[in-house]
């Protein structure tokens, strides 16, 4: 009867789970394989300004997504201002606004990017109505001129802004680009007196600002380019610099002659800029099929969570295999290990030190703590404070073997910290009870197979494809817990117990 | 691989009973958690024993609190042989025979000697539950040192020898002598390095004997064969056994039973979840025994037919 019971719970959950996984895996097309590792950037931008006492209201220009570049989060940070954002002659805009505010003020704005290919495409968007040309009287005789004699050598409009950006950087411009440019022309500057020009023949064109994404760059600066309407979409045409642009690695931030952000209320607004790249695993056709199709099945999903949620998530999900390997371990093939879970909880701490030193580190501690114990047991301290003494040299020697492998130049250490300082300390005393009860050899048995079955764990958990799995199908897990369900009834031998009764078996 | 499917093979054709075997079919079924406590508790069960009337060491007195502690030395200095026992201690641990006095110390069933500061420390170590099952807080017991009967003393290294029953529904299946070695410190514990020896249910002779997983002929200390040694008053035995059956309520259940030189068989501890190394002892599997008293549940009501059941069915299948 419980049998039967326990057989139609495990094959529901089975069910359940398959149907979802292959709901997903073959309609939606989510990827079976973790797709190659994408690169993530992070902008912050940081504004400083000088309030004046007065209300304050802070105008930002936001960054698009486009160019294959999808922006996934992003945030701003501001003590006591309120936040706005909107639609401001075609960009994006936040609003910082307080009613009153003196001294120095900082905003941050930080937004994480994905480099994925994007679907939305920003040269398709339609030509809006431009202002005409703001030129006048020699500036407009000036310009007229440069684009007649351009128009005659170029052949569409493509050409007709590469010739003109290229007559406007020449070292030695002419008398008419001379005068449109004025002295000292910025790189900006030629964009705008480009983007007059091509307004005057009656092409739609606009200054555009963005950032280009490089690794750890403090500092980074915005450079302008120049987009026209060709008649059918908007094309980009960057003025050949030195470090050639690629499109790819910039970000479109705005566009327009506005600064990146203007103050009301404040003086000597002043703006830097830091990029840095990291590598995560994405699922960008998932995430792309998925908006398409069952939007709300991928909001309900971990991908509606923010990235570092998300990321929680990628570790605590590869738990429940840890957990049914060590079920298969002791139940199945009979290995005797320190606490029910405790090796699992080693297996977590190893994602952070990797294997071969979290062995290191788990040796050094238990040895330390080990030795402790011993030399207090002649204190003859009651059970609880004594555990408590241990923890307290637990928490030392962690502390230690982290000061002293950063000052090896040792990152690794750094993340021991996560150890499960209690579990750890548990360990230390009933190793030291074995030693004492059974002697040395089984009391290190017991201990060197809790460290095996913990790395037995990791080395599962950490498996790209694992943690994939769990992660984009966590359905997968009912079929994690129908196994262990089943497990909860096997009652055959132990492999162990093959070769403990093995005279039995004559 | 194919070695090891023809062992399990082999076991399973033997009746070999596995751990998981015995936790999921018998412990879990036969076993209600409710009365877990009667057997893991050593205080509970001596009082449940003495009130239906079968015999267990006396009691000298319990050290509940950490603050009764100093009061130790009055309540020993009368005696001077005694056992001290956590309550709720598993597989023997924390238990400390003491067999004398030597001065100011007590000498110890290993030959070691201890001071009564060295007694309070493990005393209070018993207290907050250092060997106790789960580590909860715990009592300790001081009681009579059980004067084992002569007939285990030319097979027995110093500490006391007792006799393991397995009772499956109130019939005894399987039984076995455990015989303390040097290796075990003196103590009849099998996971400690003791002797265990088959016992035929039918006659209480002793029949093959295991050390941890290998089959021995002789004691390892003392040298004399372990083979062929009755169990006096076995028929008292087997009954005291099959009626813990209805003193706990447990269906399987493991007896331990000492003989003492003057007081007779009297039970030293229960155990809810006995070990399976008494298979090795007997060099025979419990599962066809556990069977045929399920088969037959029904007619073994009264005590004297279950008694008669297990003379009957389990003896020695090999007659030399």
């Amino acid at each position: 009867m419980s049998r039967r019971h326990l057989y139609l719970l495990c094959a529901f959950l089975a069910i359940c789970g398959l149907t979802f996984f292959l709901y997903k895996a073959l309609v939606l097309k989510f990827p079976l394989q973790p797709e190659k590792q994408i690169a993530t950037w992070r902008v912050e931008v940081r504004m400083q300004f000088e309030a004046r006492g007065e209300p304050v209201k802070l105008k930002m220009n936001l960054p698009h997504s486009g160019n294959n570049l999808v922006i996934i989060d992003q945030n701003f940070v501001s003590a006591g201002y309120g936040l706005t954002t909107g639609i401001d002659r075609g960009n994006q805009v936040a609003v910082f606004a307080i009613r009153a505010a003196s001294g120095p003020q900082t905003v941050y704005y930080r937004v994480l990017i994905h480099a994925l290919r994007s679907a939305d495409d920003l040269s398709r968007e339609p030509v809006p109505d431009l202002p005409s040309t703001r030129l006048e009287g020699a500036e407009r005789l000036a310009a007229e001129r440069m684009m007649a004699s351009a128009r005659m050598q170029s052949a569409d409009p493509e050409t007709l802004a590469a010739l003109l950006l290229k007559r406007l950087k020449s070292p030695a411009p002419s008398a008419e680009a001379a005068l449109l440019l004025g002295p000292q022309p910025t790189s900006a500057r030629v964009i705008n007196v480009a983007v007059d020009l091509l307004r005057l023949g009656g092409i739609p064109a606009r200054p555009v600002h963005g950032l280009t994404l490089e690794p750890e760059r403090r500092g980074a600066h915005f450079i302008t380019w120049l987009e026209l309407h060709n008649g059918r979409n908007w094309v980009p045409r960057f003025p050949s610099e030195a470090r050639p642009v690629v499109p790819e690695k910039t970000l479109r931030w705005w566009q327009g002659r506005t600064p990146l952000a203007e103050v009301v209320g404040g003086e000597e607004l002043s703006h830097s800029v830091a990029v840095s790249r990291s590598y995560e695993y994405a699922l960008a056709t998932a995430i792309k099929q998925g908006q398409k199709l069952e939007q709300k099945l991928v909001e309900f999903s971990l991908f509606g969570l923010p990235i570092q949620t998300q990321s929680v998530y990628r570790s605590v999900l590869v738990i429940p295999i840890g957990i049914l390997l060590l079920v298969i371990l002791r139940n199945v093939v009979g290995l005797k290990t320190f606490g029910t879970f405790m090796p699992v909880l080693i297996a977590i701490s190893f994602r952070q030190t990797e294997l071969l030193w979290g062995a290191i580190f788990f040796a050094v501690i238990v040895a330390v703590g080990l030795s402790i114990r011993f030399y207090m047991e002649q204190l003859k301290l009651l059970l609880v404070p004594r555990l408590a003494a241990v923890v307290i040299v637990v928490v030392l020697t962690l502390a230690a073997l982290t000061i002293f492998s950063h000052k090896l130049g040792f990152e690794r250490g750094l993340s021991i910290g996560l150890f499960p300082i209690i579990i750890l300390t548990m360990t230390i005393e009933r190793m030291s009870i074995v030693w004492e009860e059974r002697g040395p050899l089984e009391s290190l048995q017991q201990a060197l197979g809790s460290l095996a079955v913990g790395a037995l764990c990791y080395l599962l958990m950490s498996l790209a494809i694992v943690e994939h799995l769990t992660f984009v199908f966590p359905e997968l897990l009912l079929l994690v817990l129908a196994a262990i369900l089943l497990l909860g009834r096997y009652s055959g031998y132990r492999l162990t117990e093959l070769r403990r009764f093995r005279e039995l078996a004559r | 691989m194919k070695g090891l499917i023809a062992v399990a093979r082999a076991l399973r054709a033997n009746g070999v009973m596995g751990i998981n075997e015995r936790n999921a079919e018998f412990n879990l079924i036969h076993n209600e958690r409710s009365r877990f406590p009667l057997v893991d508790d050593k205080l509970l069960t001596k009082e449940l024993a003495s009130k239906a009337g079968v015999a267990v060491p006396q009691l000298y007195g319990v050290i509940e609190i950490q603050h009764e502690v100093p009061e130790l030395a009055s309540l020993l200095s009368a005696r001077q042989d005694f056992v001290v026992k956590p309550a709720r201690g598993s597989q023997g641990d924390g238990i400390l025979v003491v067999t004398g006095r030597s001065g100011n110390h007590y000498r110890l069933a290993d030959g070691g000697l201890m001071d009564q500061p060295a007694l309070e420390f493990h005393v209070s170590n018993i207290l907050s539950g250092v060997f106790s099952l789960g580590g909860q807080t715990d009592r300790a017991m001081i009681e009579y040192r059980v004067n084992f009967d002569p007939v285990f003393e030319k097979i027995t290294f110093r500490g006391v020898p007792d006799v393991r029953i397995i009772v499956f529904l109130g019939v005894p299946v399987m039984a076995m002598v455990r015989l303390p070695t040097r290796a075990a410190k003196g103590k009849a514990n099998l996971h400690q390095g003791a002797i265990g020896s088959g016992v035929d249910i039918s006659t209480g002779r002793t029949m093959t004997a295991v050390r941890g997983d290998q089959v021995v002929s002789e004691h390892p200390d003392t040298g004399n064969p372990v083979r062929d040694v009755q169990v006096p008053r076995w028929d008292t035995l087997l009954e005291i056994a099959a009626r813990s059956f209805e003193l706990t309520g447990l269906g399987y259940l493991g007896v331990d039973i000492v003989l003492d030189r003057d007081l007779g068989p009297m039970i030293l501890e229960l155990n809810a979840r006995p070990g399976l190394n008494i298979q090795i002892a007997n060099r025979a599997g419990l599962r066809p025994r556990l069977d045929a008293v399920l088969a037959n549940r029904d007619r073994l009501r009264a005590i004297d037919e279950r008694l008669e059941f297990a003379k009957e069915r389990f003896g020695a299948q090999d007659p030399s």
